[in-house]
């Protein structure tokens, strides 16, 4: 492996050159009680290999039976991604050798998936693309290992491997689309606006918690580029576990770059998993493909055909959400957001966020306000997508609530919201604890008042002399006086009242 | 009728996906005795037209489903007992190799 910093041409120059051709799979756990095949439970954070039994562990003889609540939610997720749904399908058992599997195979779905053939619309800079689905099918998680030994916690250098099976069995949806060819300058955005919907969706049908920082939601980025004009597909490549939104258009505009540069200089690209790195947003190497991906599939013999009843799955149908695009334009008048405005929270993965946040009492343009504004500069430094920050939307809104209730005013509120991201608690506990309230009281406040107009005799006289605009000046001397913390409404009045 | 296609090298080939360690007579004896084998499954192939459609399963039966609820997992004791090694509550497995 070469050590030397690996080339990139800029993104601008790539594509004057070349077309990206992008491939997205979506693995999204289930938010089931049980697992896939084993009613043992599927709790986030439980002590090691406390959630497992003979059918998650491949124990001899052991029977699964499907999750009848895995089918349904994959049956929605299908009709919801606008799918055919199989009248007839199989699992089928992918043959692997690794650890993170006791069984020595996974239980997947192969030829036959559960739902096929859908499509969604995704909006980017006012524009729609529809992303072809290929498929979504059924299968199940794997364990987690821990390397011991070595320094960095990877396999390498690792003296051997520790296995948690609880995650292992857990049902996951697979997404696949179809090759995504748009206009090379929006394929970034549009990999992330597609994952944005997808978890949307997902979250709307209440499926899945969907949460890409907790990896109960991760994206694959396959990319290849071919000359522009042409039509002959390039090598691909596939970027595993991207995990956030913004690393979806990261790692994507990183491989375009890095292909370019390959191919520029006469090389091929090499077939293989490529690693992304959040830190500073590059790849690398990976696992070549080789015959080690020959999965030797064959239909599982332990389970039985899902053959979904079609008035089930008619009933199923009534049961989706409203469909995105009709739902963005139902908010938007809602709210009476312009287009600009729906475009950059729908943009900035804010849609649900500033949702909630309305629901919880806030105003819808307060909402929008801080969820783009504060919260998404906050997001932006830390490398996080905005649901990752630890704040909820009812917090935002009850910050809103102490504005509007004059208890505390919009510069104020920026420090109750360093408080709570930074764990001091709810908001009311931080204007406590930091001792934020805007000081409306009249007695401390006309102290105030009168040092500024001793401070200020000229300004002082100006407003006697009826102009007004001249209490600026003293609003301001008692705002620096009280550090921030005065009700400036009330100041005002004040000012007024004692130079009429 | 002719027997299927199964070379020598494809049976080296799924023995090592399947982790099997073959040596070289067993190659050879293998190799032949494949493609006999197979042969039989043409047999019923040959028996079943085209509207019978592949079998997955011994019973006629679709639609096996449990409802999401929970059963009582083994105690990691339990689950560790069998296992040749464990450390921290979990199965300890010796150096993966050939993967990052």
């Amino acid at each position: 492996m070469s050590i030397t910093a690996t080339k990139l041409v800029p993104f601008d120059e790539a594509l004057s050159r070349y077309q990206p051709v992008m491939g997205l799979e979506i693995h999204v756990e289930l938010n089931t009680a049980t697992k896939m095949f084993c009613g043992c439970p599927t709790e986030f954070g439980a002590e090691p290999n406390t959630q497992v039994c003979p059918v998650c562990l491949g124990l001899p003889g052991a029977l699964p039976v499907v999750n009848a609540k895995a089918v349904e939610s994959a049956i929605r997720m299908g009709l919801a991604l606008n799918c055919q749904i199989a009248p007839w399908c199989r699992f089928a058992r992918k043959n692997y050798f690794y650890p993170d599997m006791p069984k020595n195979f996974q239980t997947s779905q192969y030829d036959e998936p559960i739902a096929f053939d859908g499509f969604i619309d995704v909006d980017v800079d006012g524009e729609t693309y529809r992303i072809d689905i290929e498929r979504a099918h059924m299968e199940e998680d794997t364990g987690k290992s821990l390397h011991v030994g070595g320094s960095t916690g990877r396999i390498h250098g690792a003296e051997h491997s520790l296995l948690d099976y609880n995650r292992a069995g857990i049902p996951l949806i697979e997404i696949v689309t179809r090759t995504i060819e748009v206009p090379g300058d929006k394929a970034p955005a549009v990999a992330r606006a597609f994952v944005n919907q997808i978890r949307d969706l997902m979250v709307a049908l209440g499926v899945s918690d969907a949460r890409m920082d907790q990896g109960s939601m991760r994206a694959d980025v396959n990319l290849s580029l071919k000359p522009l004009g042409s039509d002959q597909l390039g090598t691909r490549t596939e970027t595993k576990n991207v995990n956030s939104f913004r690393s979806v258009e990261r790692a994507v505009r990183y491989e375009i770059g890095r292909h370019a540069a390959i191919l520029d200089g006469g090389g091929s690209i090499l077939q293989e998993t490529r690693h992304f790195h959040e830190s500073d947003g590059t790849t690398s190497a990976g696992r070549p493909k080789s015959d080690a991906d020959d999965y030797r599939y064959f239909p599982e013999p332990d389970l039985a055909p899902v053959a979904p009843d079609p008035a089930w799955v008619e009933e199923l149908r009534g049961t989706l959400p409203e469909p995105p695009a009709e739902r963005r334009k139902r908010l938007q008048s809602e709210w009476g957001f312009s287009d600009l405005d729906m475009r950059d929270t729908v943009g900035a993965g804010a849609l649900d966020l500033v949702v909630e946040t309305i629901a919880a009492g806030a105003a819808p343009q307060a909402a929008k306000k801080w969820w783009l504004g504060e919260l998404a500069r906050t997001a932006n430094e830390q490398g996080k997508d905005l649901p990752a920050l630890p704040i909820t939307p009812t917090q935002v809104a009850q910050i809103q609530g102490l504005i509007d209730a004059k208890r505390i005013n919009d510069k104020l509120a920026r420090q109750v919201f360093e408080g709570v991201l930074a764990g001091e608690g709810e908001p009311e506990e931080v204007v406590a604890s930091r001792g934020l309230e805007v000081v409306s009281d009249d007695g401390a406040l006309g102290d105030a008042v009168d040092r500024a107009i001793a401070n200020d005799p000229d300004a002082a006289q100006k407003i006697r002399d009826g102009k007004q605009a001249a209490a600026g000046a003293l609003i301001g001397f008692v705002m620096k006086e009280m550090r921030g913390q005065a009700d400036a409404g009330r100041v005002r009045e004040l000012i007024l009242e004692k130079l009429s | 009728m002719s027997s299927p296609e199964i070379s020598r090298d494809d049976v080296a080939h799924l023995a090592s996906l399947a982790r099997i360690d073959l040596s070289e007579s067993e190659l050879d004896r293998l190799g032949a005795e494949l493609p006999a084998i197979l042969d039989y499954v043409q047999v019923v192939q040959q028996a079943a037209g085209d509207d019978v459609p592949a079998m997955s399963h011994p019973v006629p039966v679709t639609n096996v489903f449990r409802p999401d609820e929970v059963t009582p997992s083994l105690t990691p004791e339990a689950a560790l007992a069998g296992a040749p090694a464990s450390e921290e509550q979990r199965f300890l497995v010796p150096k993966i190799l050939g993967e990052e």
